[in-house]
């Protein structure tokens, strides 16, 4: 049987809405659960609803091979049968549907809130829980082994540390841990309901503070998806500085990881000078824009701040210095017996799962999973100045901090290359009003993974519909997953291999 | 006036500038200034000024483990011989009174740590349980063969007797003995590799778990416990490797006082070199410790 007709589209491209098939919800689910049999990615999967009961799904499939993103709909009403049985990407995206929509997938496993919003006050919403007035965070059947020798630790929302609240319930044998139940949703702001009727003034400052520690990646996501539905193209130079920018921004967070993971086994040379380089990072990300996050960079059609050349200059030997030391307090985690002891093997996801359940970013490399946004679905600079991707095969903790570390060393030489060679003229195109009926699917490769946008513009060319998918939304079942098996005392190092994003996730 | 006297006091007032001494060389291996010197006298000031706060879960018990915690740490210090002098309070067998006292204190932590009903608290309870069941052959084998070294039979006599002839007739064994009681000061102490005094992770800690739920002075007195411990622990190890005594009584406390400073320098040595180990490796080092003292004892009875 072949496979039924799906858009296809490149990253960032724009499409008219009436050129992606709406299939009955047979084929739609047979065609999702095919492709991704076949090795795509589910990039996104979500409802919007209509004007009666009716709700609109939409697929958004991404395949690393050809670089192509295939997109089907399909209408639904109250229910139909859940993909997530045949395929574990989806089980995070239709827990999202039931909850946004309240629509509810037949069949699937684990039908729980992920952010305990409703979808609207009045509404009912999918869970049958119409007569509360109110749905809180946390307040859910959380999963429980029984048993005399089990007990249960619950963690969080508030933490010992300064991090963002999220629930956790482990299911412990002494300190062996069954399962994890991840319950997050304390940061919902609701922001994809604030976009729509957008663009305006406030746009921009939601991508920039969506996930604080993914300034540019997010705000970067929003202005490609920006110049899809506005038919422009940033300058060459402008495409280079927002390179650097997200490079900067990945070296930043990547070395505060490997400082952290230092501090978790309480390795105290790595983790002092890790954060004083990581400083000196966000300094330089200042030099570029005043801001040490990044913030006001990237603005649709370019970037704000150029760079002079003696600014330039400056840039290169500091970084170089800063590679210098840095390549020193590496080295003593890989050198140090006790560290390593302490690393590996400790949080393995296989390669297996990782497929499974769609991981993306460092996470998915350190299971030897090559994928990448800005080798398989390059646009900006990275059309032209190709990175490789970093992989590593075992899937522990120690994958993902050396997959960090190999990724700090070629995004350093991207960024040598890209600051010695940076194109000249302008730096922004005066923007345009987005064509009407469109849609566009924007990805990037944040620091953390593949952050996905995708807007639908209605017939006055605003935002009728906007979706945001940070890595962190495909992650965390991962980190539930890694701790099966494990030390309750590992939990803090595993987490923070991850490192994924609350408010990005809850949005 | 036996010197003890001296001593007493004197490890009373210094025994929170060990913890200063181990900060200090921590920050400097990280390339930081560090805390002041004084700093664990001002937290211990500040910490007493407080109020304290306790659940409504918990019973006497919980309130009780500080104030029975800090006197079982004082009896037992007033058992240690410092410097070659002859403790307050020494007398034959105190090994087992010493051992049993902090004992007392251990179990006391214990419970209250069940008594305050969290589950963290019961995670640290039940590790403590277990590596301190392992920690204490290790310490009491080590005594002995001590004892069995010497012929003495308080520590006071053991300490006493041991001197640089001891090391250059069996120091073999005194090495190993010393290298299983750095071990113990370690686990007993709360210190990497065993526990990590500064992590601010409930999942990972061991002793700092415990006492969580303790605020204002409770919290101070089982602070100034814990620094009096590391001062027993130290003095114990100091006293077996560096058996300076006899010439002179200020020469003596020059070199015991100096003793403690270099431990307190080699345990924020290895604080800065090493990774915690993972906890399932915990009970391996402690083994290894034991066995290191047994091998000691074995060695002696030839």
């Amino acid at each position: 049987m072949s496979l039924p007709h799906a858009a296809r589209v490149r990253n960032s491209q724009a499409i008219r809405l009436d050129h992606i098939p709406i299939h009955p919800v047979e084929e739609f689910r047979e065609f999702v659960i095919r492709s991704l049999e076949d090795g795509a990615r589910l990039s996104a999967l979500y409802g919007i609803p209509g004007s009666d009961d009716t709700v609109r799904l939409l697929a958004v499939l991404t395949n690393g091979l050809n670089g192509e993103i295939s997109l089907t709909r399909t209408d639904v009403h109250e229910s139909y049968p859940a993909i997530t049985q045949n395929a574990p990407q989806a089980h995070w995206f239709e827990r999202e549907i039931t909850e946004q929509c309240a629509v509810k997938p037949q069949g699937h496993p684990w039908l729980k809130p992920i952010r305990f919003q409703r979808k609207n006050p009045s509404h009912p919403d999918g869970w049958q829980q119409n007569e509360s007035p109110s749905i809180f965070p946390g307040v859910t059947n959380f999963f429980r082994v029984e048993g005399d020798e089990v007990h249960e630790v619950a963690v969080g929302p508030v933490h010992a540390g300064i991090i963002e609240p999220g629930h956790f319930r482990f299911q412990c044998h002494g300190e062996n841990v069954f399962h994890l139940e991840i319950s997050l949703g304390y940061q919902h702001r609701g922001v994809e309901r604030a976009l729509i009727g957008g663009p305006n003034k406030k746009t921009l400052s939601f991508m920039e503070t969506l996930a604080g520690d993914t300034t540019v990646g997010h705000s970067l996501a929003y202005c490609q998806l920006f110049e899809g539905l506005a038919s422009l193209t940033a300058p060459p130079r402008a495409q280079s500085l927002r390179g650097i920018a997200l490079e900067l921004e990945r070296l930043a967070n990547h070395v505060g990881d490997l400082g952290a993971l230092a501090g978790d086994i309480g390795f105290l040379p790595t983790l002092s000078y890790c954060g004083r380089i990581r400083g000196d990072i966000l300094n330089m990300t200042a030099v570029l824009c005043g801001s040490r996050l990044g913030r006001r960079l990237v603005r649709p059609g370019g970037v704000w701040f150029d760079l002079e050349p003696s600014t330039v200059t400056h840039l290169i030997s500091w970084l170089d210095e800063v590679m210098l030391d840095l390549r020193n307090a590496v080295r003593l985690l890989w050198n140090t017996p006790s560290v390593m002891a302490r690393f590996e093997e400790t949080g393995t996801v296989s390669k297996q799962d990782c497929r499974k359940l769609g991981l993306v970013g460092v996470a998915a490399r350190a299971c030897g999973v090559e994928q990448d946004v800005r080798f398989e679905f390059p646009t900006g600079i990275y059309r032209f100045a190709q990175i490789p991707v970093s992989t590593w095969h075992s899937g522990d903790v120690f994958a993902r901090a050396h997959v960090r570390w190999m990724e700090i060393q070629r995004s350093a030489e991207f960024m040598r290359d890209q600051l010695e060679n940076l194109p000249k003229g302008e730096i922004m195109t005066p923007i345009r009003t987005f064509s009407p009926n469109t849609l566009v699917v924007s990805l990037i490769e944040g620091w953390r993974g593949e952050i996905c946008h995708i807007a639908m513009t209605d017939e006055n060319g605003t935002f009728a519909h906007y979706k945001i998918v940070d890595p962190s939304f495909h992650n965390w079942m991962g980190l539930a997953l890694a701790m099966r098996n494990q030390q309750i005392s590992d939990f803090p190092l595993c987490n923070k291999s991850f490192n994924l994003s609350y408010c990005g996730h809850d949005l | 006036m036996n010197a003890a006297y001296l001593h007493l006091p004197v490890a009373l007032i210094f025994a929170p500038a060990l913890l200063s001494v181990i900060n200090r060389i921590k920050a400097l291996f990280a390339g930081r200034t560090g805390p002041p010197l004084l700093q664990p006298y001002y937290d211990l000031a500040k910490l007493l000024k407080k109020g304290a706060v306790y659940s409504r879960t918990t019973t006497w018990v919980f309130r009780m483990n500080p104030i029975i915690g800090l006197s079982a740490v004082l009896v037992a210090l007033a058992f240690i011989p410092f410097a070659g002098s002859v403790a307050v309070l020494a007398t034959k067998g105190d090994i087992f009174i010493l051992a049993y006292v902090l004992g007392l204190a251990r179990f006391f932590l214990i419970i209250a740590a069940l008594d305050a009903g969290s589950s963290f608290e019961g995670m640290g309870a039940s590790r403590e349980a277990q590596f301190s069941a392992l920690t204490e052959p290790a310490f009491l084998v080590g005594l002995a063969a001590v004892s069995r070294a010497t012929g003495g039979l308080s520590l006071s006599e053991m300490y006493g007797a041991l001197s640089f002839q001891t090391w250059m007739s069996i120091g073999p064994i005194v090495l190993l003995v010393a290298a299983a009681f750095l071990i113990v000061l370690l686990t007993e102490n709360a210190r990497i590799p065993v526990d990590d005094p500064n992590t601010h992770l409930e999942l990972t800690m061991i002793h700092e778990v415990m006492v969580l739920d303790y605020s204002g002075p409770d919290l101070a007195m089982i602070f100034y416990a814990s620094a009096l411990k590391l001062w027993i622990f130290g003095s114990l190890l100091v006293g077996l490797v560096l058996p300076i005594h006899g010439a002179n009584l200020w020469l003596d406390a020059l070199a015991a006082y100096g003793g403690m400073v270099i431990m307190a320098v080699c345990v924020g040595v290895i604080e800065s070199c090493m990774a915690r180990l993972r906890l399932l490796r915990i009970p391996q080092l402690l083994v290894a410790a034991s066995s290191l003292s047994i091998l000691a004892f074995l060695l002696l009875l030839r």
